[in-house]
């Protein structure tokens, strides 16, 4: 080790330690500072500048975008969401949206059609008659809301995937973009291999009846591995697209990918 | 004239030795950090349904709607479980938790509690936890442990459906979350609250002696 010399002729030995054991505060300090800088950092990263709000919103943003790559990246198209027995299901099963029941759509299911665009051989538009000869299942699971509650609900339709195969979707495309029927025009994106999902549904009853109003009569697209905002009620077109067309709540912030 | 020497060893050794190394420190206020910000974006989720019959103040939330605080949870969580990982590793590795939290007897529990709540809870060594603190710190391990796992759970519920079965279903792990939310809180008032009627215990978590 090293010896430092300090040679100061003429000053007292005492007053001499008192001045090292100042520089003593000195050197935690550097330690304190080399420690502060750190979470000083971490200050930016967490995007923890409240003074700047809209550098903190474009941090979290840009997080919120990861977290859609990282639950893409962990989705497994196999993974069932778990199903349940009769007795399980949620009565009555809770009517949520942005607006009261009074002023959910009311659709005339004689005049509805279910128009199909975007990367797809065959764009013609289908009546409910038409979709309702289509082979149908059943599944009781869990809709679980962003807000947090939960519901486990029967609801039966056609499997979207084999709908797609139907209309000669490409299903190499990123999305399925829903349309609905919502005041203020609901509409949500639908990452293609969650649309592929097996229990991802074309929804046309609840509880073995035609799916009332309050659940979206006349086409719910139910999918048990999505949040419930994903899940769009009152459907009239669906698009096949590679572009991100943004969705209701999505753009107001909620996690694009919202998987469960 | 004499000259004086100070040797580094004497620099070195002449302040008190190291209660809280620097990893220590570190990862302790970036945990504090990533709680609060847990927490208070937490209670703005919860108040968008209320398990029980009350709401948290809106001034405690953090957010400003349901939208914004799930955006902090879901940016902030990654902050509490990288951090919270790596805080276990060198936790078991260093062989801190063995030495610092083990053992824990009821006895010495009981011991401590008694003499804490009589004020004769001395805290001379500051390296060495009474068994008060061994409880407390090594369970509230566990209960970081347990709120992230259930709070996977609820993000994941179908791909990462064995957390949830580790609770029972869905809405218990929710409840699970709350409760550990609750202890968290619980343990914060107390670790603070005994922070400042031990300041140098602070100070060592602070600059490390």
């Amino acid at each position: 080790m090293a010896k430092r010399s300090f040679l100061i002729p003429g000053v007292d030995k005492r007053l001499l330690i008192k001045d090292a054991i100042k520089t003593m505060p000195d050197f935690t300090r550097r330690r304190f500072i080399a420690g502060g800088a750190s979470l000083g950092a971490l200050t930016l990263l967490t995007g923890c500048d409240v003074v700047d709000s809209s550098s903190a919103d474009t941090l979290l943003s840009q997080v919120s975008k990861f977290n859609d790559a990282v639950q893409a990246f962990i989705f497994n198209p196999d993974a069932l969401a778990p199903t349940f027995p009769e007795s399980a299901i949620t009565k009555p099963f809770p009517f949520n949206a942005y607006y009261d029941l009074d002023d959910a759509p009311d659709v005339d299911g004689k005049d509805w059609k279910l128009e199909v665009r975007g990367l797809v051989d065959n764009k013609k538009s289908w009546t409910l008659d038409e979709l309702y000869k289509l082979p149908q299942v059943t599944q009781i699971t869990r809709h679980i809301c962003v807000e947090g509650w939960s519901a486990i609900g029967s609801w039966t339709g056609t499997p979207l995937r084999d709908f797609l195969k139907l209309i000669g979707a490409d299903t190499r495309a990123k999305y399925v973009w829903f349309q609905c029927a919502d005041k203020d025009g609901y509409n949500s994106p639908l990452d293609m291999r969650s649309a592929l999902h097996p229990q991802t549904q074309m929804t046309f009853k609840y509880a073995n009846e035609i799916l009332p109003r309050a659940y979206g009569f006349p086409m719910k697209i139910r999918v048990p591995t999505k949040l419930g905002f994903k899940n769009p009620k009152y459907v009239v077109s669906m698009e096949v697209t590679n572009d991100y067309k943004g969705g209701y709540w999505e753009d107001q912030g909620y996690n694009s990918f919202s998987g469960s | 004239m004499a000259s004086l020497t100070v040797t580094d060893e004497q620099v070195r050794s002449t302040p008190t030795k190291v209660i809280q190394p620097a990893w220590v420190r570190v990862m302790h206020w970036i945990n504090a950090l990533a709680m609060i910000l847990m927490i208070l974006s937490g209670w703005q989720i919860y108040n968008a349904s209320p398990l029980f019959g009350f709401s948290f103040p809106r001034e405690y939330t953090l957010g400003g709607w349901l939208g914004g605080g799930l955006l902090w949870h879901f940016a902030a969580m990654w902050l509490l479980m990288i951090n919270g990982l790596a805080y276990l590793i060198t936790g078991f590795a260093t062989g801190r938790f063995r030495k610092k939290l083990l053992p824990i007897t009821p006895s010495g529990v009981l011991h401590d509690v008694r003499a804490a709540l009589t004020f004769k809870l001395g805290h001379d060594d500051l390296t060495v936890y009474n068994y008060v603190q061994r409880l407390l710190y090594a369970g509230i391990i566990v209960v970081g442990v347990l709120i992230v796992l259930s709070g996977l759970g609820m993000w994941k519920p179908v791909q990462l459906y064995y957390l949830v079965m580790l609770f029972g279903d869905y809405p218990t792990a929710r409840y699970v979350h709350f409760f550990c939310m609750a202890a968290i809180c619980v343990f914060l008032v107390i670790h603070v609250l005994l922070a400042l009627l031990v300041p140098k215990s602070l100070r060592a978590m602070i600059i490390g002696r």
